[in-house]
């Protein structure tokens, strides 16, 4: 609608006309300051720095008050956010101040997921924004806007370049949030060593292309400090909330055996300039900037995420609600195929397994068919060599009988005949002995020392079945 | 200087020379031969210098020793460190004072803790202490043990940021992993950004987490009872300064008339050789002029001991469980083939009772059949 309203507007030719006298509408800006003053305004900050680096102290100083903070530990399992909001005044104005600590940031021995935290929150602050703004019934102007406005990186003042985890989180960060980073405790380099480490850092940031905030220099009133500041990113502050008298005066300041501190002289650190360039000059377009790029950046990116588009195939504006229907629509039909499919899955799985199933049991029973039949023909065949063994037992019994009584009958013919008969005998016993070695060489085992003839057919059958088990017929 | 005139003071003096040489034996003179031996010999000392990137090791180093180690050294940019790995990097310098030569040995660790991903980052450190301690057994077992070179590690100064309220995890993670095998000691690094009772809240809260942890530090041994009282006081104060807060610089700038080594600010300097700034002199003293020769003997006696003690442990229970490997220790032979056996027979056994199992159950089958 707004798109074709313009249209319509740019054919006319845009005239200036002069005033005959004053008409007064010079005073809408301070009508709209008077608004937005008894409105109060909102300012959110979010400290990213490791524990013990002095975000709690540049806050207290920051902003000359006391905020109840506890020290953090350095155990902790991951990083989490930690929103405090605060309601402060000055003169008539009010300020909701909201600061976002990152606890346990940078104490971790793997710090791969570190950033994580930090950019879920501001998503979640853009996405609670974003659905404020969608609804249908809504309230702008009563809404508590948590968006982080800016964001304060602390950087550790190691002197020789930034550090490996705050790269990787300043380039996560620095497309949702404006970043303003600081070297924090400066009091431990001294202004050489600042020097280089200032042109360190920033010729790091911008090789690897990190976009950090850069104080605006189009509005003329500010133009002329803003660009001065900008060259002095980052800032090295000191933060501190004892005060220590220097001279005659009683100053915010760090006594050292060595000298004191102070902390808003602005040869001794940047304080000053932090001050004036986030507070003073800066807060509003700090705003401005928040809502009118990282935030719109958000909105569009989660709508195209969703499928909605500013024109449709033919160019013609679609309207939300379309859009929402066709989606709506079509979320459902994929739920329902996707029901189908799972159902479809679950029935083949079903068939197949009983498939599976009834195949084994066939197999099972053919099996068992099997192996009875061996063992009936195992069986038989041990019956028979029985047998035969019975056989033969009978028949070296009869003839021992017979050789007896012929011993007996012819006691002469004992020498010549014993040798021969006990030659025979031992033959024949011979023959039988050797036969069942023969077996028991078929049975391809090792002779075993046998007393009785019994013992050696119990052993075959045994030798048997655990030639027939080994051979896996079974 | 203290030590020196300790023994100097041992000699007794010839008072009356007509008893004295009937008593005087001479053998009160063997401290001198040690001090003339020691001199000819000379000494060599191994230190090792950990923590993150900026903590400020090289310059103490530097200070320390009074010279420049680290010339012309390339600093790694943060997108290069972010998967760097731990280094070792040797620096070995010949120095000499009042004829007494030193050889020194500094072992830097460039990137401990500088990664985004930081597990076991001290692995690398711990092997090559192991290292060192394994090629001195491997000396020392040896047949010619005439040039043994002693590489292995006497000291650690483990430097502690200050920008913390304690210690880190990976702080307690390194010092537990090094302290059993080289002498730890912490120092609180860049004290230049703390009050004196920030120094002292810090140094509190590091003592407590190392007993805490039950992280074993370096101890300064006990003094014994008949030193002097002045000395029992300065070790009782040392003792209590522990962990050190330190300050290293490697400048010299102009204070009160003087030029000492320190650091120029907008609102001060800081010297590194004032005892009121910080704790600089106390380790100096600990490190150089009064415990070296203890350390070495710690590391010689407890670290070095243990880690021997270790290395045979695990050997012969190594050579116990694996018959079949050559070993100086005779063997019983028999265990071999009552092995095979055993095995063999516990297979057939468990043929036998599975194939029995399976006979039941057609039995049963078949008598189910029959009934049916």
């Amino acid at each position: 609608m707004a798109a074709t309203d313009v249209d319509i507007f740019s054919n006319e030719e845009k005239r200036n006309l002069s005033l005959g006298g004053h008409v007064g509408f010079d005073s809408l800006p301070d009508q709209l300051v008077s608004k937005s003053v008894t409105q109060g305004f909102c300012f959110n900050i979010l400290c990213v720095g490791e524990t013990g680096i002095g975000k709690s102290t540049l806050m207290n100083t920051l902003f000359n008050t006391m905020f109840e903070n506890e020290e953090a530990s350095h155990y902790q399992n991951g990083v989490c956010m930690r929103p405090r909001t605060y309601d402060l005044q000055e003169s008539n104005v009010h300020l909701k101040l909201t600061i976002v600590d990152t606890v346990g940031f940078g104490d971790q021995i793997n710090k791969e997921e570190s950033y994580k935290p930090i950019v879920d929150y501001i998503d979640t602050q853009f996405e609670n924004y974003l659905q404020e703004e969608l609804k249908i019934k809504r309230s702008l102007f009563n809404y508590h806007d948590g968006r982080i406005h800016i964001c304060l990186y602390f950087i550790a003042p190691t002197g020789h370049s930034l550090k490996s985890l705050d790269l990787v989180t300043m380039k996560k960060l620095d497309s949702k949030v404006n970043i303003i980073p600081i070297i924090a405790k400066a009091d431990t380099i001294s202004k050489s060593e600042l020097h280089k480490f200032k042109i360190k850092i920033m010729s790091e940031l911008v090789s690897n292309g990190v976009q950090i905030y850069q104080f605006p220099t189009d509005d003329d009133a500010v133009t002329e400090i803003n660009s001065s500041m900008n060259a002095h990113l980052p800032f090295a502050v000191v933060g501190s909330i004892e005060e220590v008298k220097v001279g005659n005066k009683t100053v915010r300041a760090r006594q050292y055996p060595w000298g004191v501190v102070q902390v808003e002289n602005e040869s001794h650190c940047d304080f000053v300039k932090l001050r004036e360039m986030l507070i003073r000059v800066n807060m509003e377009d700090l705003r401005e900037q928040t809502h009118a790029r990282h935030y719109e950046l958000y909105r569009r990116c989660k709508l195209e995420e969703m499928g909605f588009k500013d024109t449709d195939p033919d160019c013609e504006p679609f309207s939300l609600q379309e859009t929402y229907e066709a989606k709506r629509k079509e979320f459902m039909g994929d739920l329902q195929k996707k029901e189908e499919e799972m159902r479809q899955m679950f029935v083949n799985k079903v068939k197949e397994t009983e498939a599976e199933l009834k195949e084994k049991e066939r197999e099972l029973h053919n099996k068992f068919e099997q192996l009875k039949h061996m063992h009936q023909e195992e069986k038989r065949k041990v019956e028979e060599k029985r047998r035969e063994l019975e056989e033969e037992m009978n028949a070296f019994n009869r003839r021992k009988v017979a050789a007896e009584t012929l011993s007996l009958a012819q006691p002469l013919k004992k020498d010549k005949d014993k040798k021969n008969r006990s030659v025979k005998t031992e033959n024949q016993s011979g023959v039988s002995l050797s036969n069942s070695k023969v077996m028991m060489a078929k049975a391809s085992v090792e002779p075993l020392n046998c007393d009785s003839w019994w013992q050696a057919i119990q052993c075959c059958t045994c030798l048997v079945h655990n030639a027939a088990w080994r051979q896996g017929l079974f | 200087m203290t030590t020196n005139i300790r023994y100097k003071s041992r000699i007794p003096i010839k008072s009356d020379e007509t008893v004295e040489e009937k008593q005087y034996v001479g053998f009160a003179t063997l401290p001198n031969q040690v001090h003339r031996k020691s001199v000819k010999k000379g000494f060599d000392f191994t230190l090792m210098v950990a923590g993150e990137s900026g903590m400020g090791k090289s310059t103490l180093v530097n200070s320390l020793f009074l010279t420049d180690l680290y010339k012309d050294r390339k600093l790694l940019n943060a997108e290069e460190r972010i998967n760097q790995t731990v280094e070792i990097i040797k620096h070995t310098v010949d120095i000499e004072e009042k004829g007494v030569k030193l050889k020194l040995t500094i072992v830097d660790t460039p990137g401990f803790g500088d990664a985004v991903n930081n597990n076991e980052c001290w692995k690398p450190i711990t092997d090559y202490i192991d290292q060192q301690f394994e090629q001195y057994f491997r000396d020392e077992s040896g047949l010619n043990r005439k040039n043994i070179q002693d590489n292995r590690v006497h000291c650690c100064l483990y430097f502690i940021p200050p920008f913390g309220h304690g210690l880190r995890p990976v702080d307690v993670e390194f010092m537990k992993a090094l302290h059993e095998k080289v002498n730890v000691v912490p120092l609180i690094a860049k004290a230049d950004c703390l009050t004196p009772s920030e120094i002292k809240k810090l140094k509190d809260r590091v003592r407590d987490e190392i007993e805490r942890f039950g992280i074993k530090v370096y101890q300064f041994p006990e003094c014994d009872s008949d030193e002097d009282e002045e000395f029992k006081q300065l070790d009782k104060e040392l003792k209590e300064c522990c962990p050190f807060a330190v300050i290293g610089s490697n400048t010299v700038v102009e204070a009160r008339g003087q030029r000492v080594r320190g650091r120029l600010y907008p609102w001060g300097i800081v010297e590194v050789e004032n005892q009121s700034h910080c704790d600089f002199v106390k380790l100096r003293n600990i490190l150089i002029r009064s415990h070296m020769h203890d350390l070495k003997d710690v590391t010689c006696d407890m670290h070095y001991e243990n880690y021997r003690a270790q290395c045979i442990q695990d050997m012969t229970s190594k050579l116990t469980q694996d018959n079949r490997m050559e070993s100086p220790i005779p063997m019983l032979p028999q265990s071999t083939p009552d092995v095979e056996t055993d095995r063999l027979i516990k297979m057939k056994d468990e043929e036998l009772a599975r194939m029995q199992e399976m006979l039941n159950k057609m039995q049963q089958q078949i008598h189910d059949g029959k009934d049916q």
